[in-house]
């Protein structure tokens, strides 16, 4: 029986140089896996791989030297751990983030909750070409959210609550866009300055500000055989239903106007940045 | 510092170190106090003022003001906060 390449890759099987060697690819999601998870990955790379894993650049695990003919047995007992194949090929991804608010002191969005919300929403769905997300909590932007087709970047959007301000002048100093300015013990933003980075609410000591915890979301990012950084084409977005909203049309333009093989930054400069900007500020604003 | 009231129980100064000892430095001399004793930290502008502050806060204690030295360094008054 001739070996169907194609299904084994969108299985998450990556060829290897070795013949009839397959580096198991696993559905990670948000770079976040159990400890029985984990046991049972080491389990099978010491029964059918040669006893070691590669993490791949994108937060996935690679079990190397996996043989075609265990495939199925592989499967069943990953399965036994909540493992499963991850995919590869031409369609969305893995995806990646953070661990965000959840954990760490500077995330201001649940990168994870977002990261399975979108995975399940469309993991592994045929595309034109890959198709990739990236969420990271805030501006540090440890997961780098410009290197992938769609990016995510939580973001505080604050608006001063006087009566509970002391005047301590922190979150002039912790602002580093130097958008705080106070004047008479009066807190004046400069909305044009804020990147949403939520500095001066974490470092306030009475917490004076009224936040919404909301996105930037950033197109067309690409990192490997070309580099292009993606680009925020709409303002902050304040709620999740239209974060969603925003990512069907992202997806749905892509499905729908670019050539097979082409990757969501070239249909864009192709098809026009000004019409695919349109069409997502209608959803934005719709 | 005289423009403001506040009764200063002890001092550190935390000019003399980079980050992340800037911090460790501030949160020693913090394990000294009782609580509700104040101490003034002495810190220098640019990475320490943007976020000593706020590392004091993470930690439970309360900020009360944040004078500029007008010499390149910040005073941040903090009242300790727990034993």
């Amino acid at each position: 029986m001739a070996v169907d390449y194609a299904t084994l890759k969108k299985g998450g099987f990556m060829r290897q140089k070795q013949k009839n060697n397959f580096s198991l690819r696993l559905r990670v999601v948000g770079g976040n896996l159990t400890a029985v998870q984990l046991a049972k990955i080491a389990e099978v790379a010491e029964k059918f791989g040669d006893g070691h894993v590669h993490l791949t650049s994108r937060q996935s695990v690679e079990i190397p030297f996996i043989k075609l003919d265990d495939i199925d047995e592989v499967k069943a007992a990953l399965a036994e751990g909540g493992v499963e194949p991850g995919v590869c090929g031409p369609r969305v991804r893995t995806v990646t983030a953070c661990q965000g608010e959840a954990i760490c002191p500077s995330g201001c969005i649940d990168t994870y909750a977002l990261a399975k919300e979108l995975d399940e929403r469309y993991f592994a769905r045929e595309l034109p070409h890959k198709f990739k997300f990236g969420i990271t909590g805030c501006q540090n932007n440890c997961l780098k959210a410009e290197e992938n087709d769609l990016g995510i970047k939580g973001g505080i959007k604050v608006k001063w609550r006087e009566s509970d301000c002391i005047n301590c002048g922190v979150c002039e100093k912790a602002c580093r866009t130097n958008a705080i300015e106070i004047k008479d013990g009066k807190i004046i933003v400069d909305e044009s300055k804020c990147n949403f980075c939520g500095r001066c609410y974490k470092a306030c000591p009475t917490e004076a500000w009224d936040t919404v915890h909301g996105y930037i979301v950033s197109f067309g990012g690409l990192f490997g055989n070309s580099i292009s950084k993606g680009e925020a084409l709409i303002p902050f977005i304040e709620d999740k239903e239209k974060l969603m909203a925003v990512c069907d049309a992202a997806i749905e333009f892509f499905a729908e106007n670019a050539n097979p093989g082409e990757r969501f930054k070239f249909t864009l400069d192709r098809v026009g940045k000004d019409k695919f900007t349109k069409k997502i500020l209608e959803v934005y604003n719709g | 510092m005289a423009d403001f009231d506040f009764n200063i129980d002890d001092n550190v100064d935390i000019t003399d170190v980079v980050c992340p000892t800037t911090f460790v430095k501030a949160k020693v001399a913090l394990e000294e106090l009782d609580d509700g004793q104040i101490l003034a930290v002495k810190m220098n502008d640019g990475e320490p003022v943007q976020n000593v502050p706020r590392s004091i806060k993470e930690e439970g204690h309360q900020i009360l003001k944040l004078i500029n030295n007008e010499d390149g360094t910040y005073t941040l008054i903090v009242k300790k906060v727990g034993d």
